[in-house]
C-alpha cells in the first residue's frame, strides 16, 4: 500500500543494444536542438539595427504595441494619491531639449492642415490661452523607464480638452468627437523649441483623460528643469514620453520621430 | 542481454525543461541589463550592508552597464516564450497526470528533512520515493510557483495602468518590482543547488533528462534491483512511510 496516489514509473526490459541506440539517438537530437538557441541568438545579434535595436527585436516590440493597444482603455486610470503623498523635491532626470535658454518670444505652436492635407497657418498660443481651459490636478506615481517611480503633484489642462477647444487633431478640422474617432490622426508629435528632444504619442494615449498639458508642479509654476512653461504629462507612459518645454505640436498618420525610440527604446512605452 | 529501464521523464517534460534553460538565461541576463538602470536593492543588518545588488565590479565583469534599451527589448521578446513554455508545462503536467509526481503531499515536508539529513551525511538511509523525493517535490513545485510569480509581477510592472488590478494584487508597483527581482535571485540559487545535486546524482540521473529513461543496474548497492514481488505491509498500524521498502526505487540525492 502506498501513502500517496502517485503512480509507479513505467518500466520495460530491453536488450542492451536497443538501449545504446536509443541513448545515442536522444543525445544526437539533443546536440542538434542545442544549436537552435545558439543560432537564434547569433541571428538576432547579427541582424541590422532598426531604430537603434536589432531588427527582429524591434519587430516583436511593434507586435507588443499592437497587443497592448487591444486592451488599452481610456477607462483604465492611473492610481491617484492625496496631495500630501507627493514628493516635495521632485526628481529631475534628463536635460535634452533644455540646453538652450527658453526663447523670450516663446509661443506654443500647433501645426494645422486643411482637410485637403495642405498646411495652414500654425496656431500660436500663449500660456494664458492654455490656462483658460479647465484646470486639472493629478497626484500620481510618475514612472521612469529606468525603473524608479515617485509620487508627484502636477496641474494643467487635459490634452483632450485642449484639442476640443482649439479643434485639433482631426482631418476635417472639426473638434474631435467620440463618435468620429476615424477623423482623428493616428499620432501626435511634440518637440522642444530647439528641437533637441521630441516624442511621438499614439492618439489613443494622447486622448486619455489623465494626459495633461502641465504648467504647475506642487502648486508652483514649473521651473526650467522640469519643463517650463508647459510640458506634456502622460502618466500611462514612461517619463521619457513626457516631453518638457513644448515648442511645437503636430498631428500625423505616421509615427513622428521619437528621441529615445531612435536610441533603441520601444516606441510605445505604454504602461 | 536484457536490461531493465525505468521510463522517468516523458518527452514533453524534457522539451519544457531544456527550452526553459536558455530562455530563462536570456530573461535573467536581460533583466540584469534593466535592473542596472535602477539598482537600489540590498540586504542590510541594521546599518551594515550584507549584500548589495550589485557592486560595480559585477556589472563591469558581465558587461551589464548602459544597456537598458537592449535589455528591455530582449526581455519583452523572450517573455512570450517563457510564458508559453510555462503554460504548456503546467497544462501538460495537469493533463498527463505528471502532477502526481510533483505536487508535495502530506509527508513531503517530513521526508524533505529526512532527505536533507541524508544528503548532509547525518542519516544513512533515505526515504523511499517513486519519481521525486519530498525535497525534490517541494523544490520543483516551488520553482513552478515562482515562475507564475515572475509572470504575474512581471505584467504588474509592465502595464501597471492597464493591469492596475494586477499591480494592486502584487502589492503595488514598487513591491512588484522587488518581488520580481527576488524571484530571479531565487532562480539563481535554485540553479546553483540544482547543478550541484545533478553532479552528485551522477550520469544515469542526468542522462535521463535527455533520453527519458534510466537503466536499472543489477548488483549496484546504490540502486537495489527492482523485484516484481511487492511485500504486503505487516499487520502494524504504522504505515512507516520513512522506512525504505525492500523494493525501493533508485536512490539518488535530492534536488537533482
Amino acid at each position: 500500500m502506498k501513502a500517496t496516489n502517485e503512480p509507479d514509473l513505467p518500466e520495460s526490459d530491453l536488450p542492451e543494444s536497443v538501449i545504446r541506440r536509443r541513448t545515442l539517438k536522444a543525445f544526437g537530437w539533443f546536440a542538434l536542438a542545442s544549436v537552435v538557441p545558439v543560432g537564434v541568438y547569433t541571428w538576432i545579434q547579427n541582424s541590422p539595427n532598426l531604430a537603434g535595436i536589432r531588427k527582429p527585436l524591434r519587430k516583436v516590440l511593434d507586435v507588443n504595441e499592437d497587443i497592448a493597444s487591444t486592451y488599452f482603455s481610456s477607462n483604465h486610470l492611473v492610481r491617484t494619491y492625496p496631495v500630501e503623498a507627493a514628493a516635495r523635491v521632485p526628481r529631475v532626470n534628463g536635460f535634452d531639449g533644455l540646453r538652450t535658454p527658453l526663447p523670450d518670444d516663446w509661443k506654443l505652436q500647433i501645426d494645422r492642415q486643411g482637410s485637403n492635407g495642405e498646411p495652414q497657418e500654425p496656431l500660436l498660443l500663449t500660456m494664458d490661452d492654455v490656462k483658460a481651459l479647465p484646470r486639472q490636478e493629478l497626484v500620481y506615481d510618475f514612472k521612469c523607464v529606468e525603473g524608479w517611480s515617485q509620487i508627484q503633484h502636477w496641474s494643467g489642462v487635459r490634452f483632450s480638452d485642449f484639442m476640443e477647444r482649439y479643434q485639433l487633431g482631426t482631418r476635417s478640422g472639426k473638434a474631435p468627437s467620440p463618435d468620429t474617432t476615424d477623423d482623428l490622426y493616428k499620432f501626435v508629435g511634440m518637440e522642444t523649441p530647439d528641437k533637441g528632444y521630441y516624442v511621438g504619442i499614439d492618439m489613443e494615449s494622447a486622448m486619455h483623460p489623465q494626459t495633461l498639458l502641465a504648467y504647475e508642479l506642487n502648486g508652483e509654476p514649473i521651473n526650467n528643469q522640469h519643463g517650463a512653461p508647459v510640458r506634456l504629462l502622460i502618466p500611462h507612459k514612461y517619463g521619457v514620453k513626457n516631453l518638457k518645454r513644448i515648442g511645437r505640436i503636430f498631428f500625423s498618420d505616421t509615427r513622428p520621430r521619437d528621441f529615445w525610440a531612435e536610441r533603441g527604446y520601444d516606441y510605445y512605452l505604454g504602461l | 542481454m536484457k536490461r531493465r529501464i525505468l521510463h522517468k521523464h516523458p518527452l514533453a517534460i524534457r522539451w519544457f525543461h531544456w527550452v526553459n534553460f536558455p530562455v530563462l538565461g536570456i530573461m535573467i541576463w536581460s533583466g540584469l541589463l534593466i535592473y542596472w538602470a535602477y539598482d537600489p536593492y540590498k540586504i542590510q543588518l541594521g546599518d551594515w550592508t550584507l549584500v548589495s545588488f550589485f557592486p560595480d565590479g559585477f556589472y563591469k565583469a558581465l558587461k551589464l552597464s548602459r544597456r537598458l534599451a537592449e535589455g528591455m527589448a530582449w526581455h519583452f521578446v523572450f517573455m512570450w516564450i517563457f510564458l508559453l513554455n510555462g503554460l504548456l508545462y503546467v497544462g501538460y503536467t495537469f493533463i498527463s497526470g505528471e502532477w502526481r509526481h510533483l505536487v508535495p503531499g502530506r509527508n513531503s515536508f517530513r521526508e524533505a528533512i529526512h532527505v536533507t539529513l541524508y544528503d548532509l551525511g547525518l542519516r544513512k538511509d533515505q526515504p523511499p520515493f517513486i519519481k521525486y523525493n519530498g525535497a525534490q517535490k517541494i523544490a520543483y513545485f516551488s520553482i513552478m510557483l515562482m515562475g507564475v510569480g515572475s509572470v504575474l509581477t512581471g505584467y504588474a510592472i509592465y502595464k501597471p495602468t492597464q493591469f492596475y488590478w494586477l499591480t494592486a494584487l502584487m502589492g503595488g508597483y514598487k513591491t512588484a518590482r522587488l518581488i520580481h527581482f527576488a524571484l530571479t535571485i531565487g532562480y539563481v540559487l535554485f540553479f546553483v543547488i540544482h547543478i550541484g545535486q545533478v553532479i552528485r546524482a551522477g550520469w544515469q540521473n542526468f542522462q535521463s533528462m535527455v533520453t527519458g529513461f534510466e537503466v536499472v543496474k543489477s548488483n549496484d548497492p546504490e540502486r537495489p534491483v527492482m523485484t516484481d514481488v511487492t511485500p504486503e505491509p505487516g499487520p502494524t498500524d504504522d504505515p512507516a512511510p520513512t522506512e525504505p521498502r525492500p523494493d525501493s526505487t533508485p536512490l539518488q540525492p535530492a534536488l537533482s
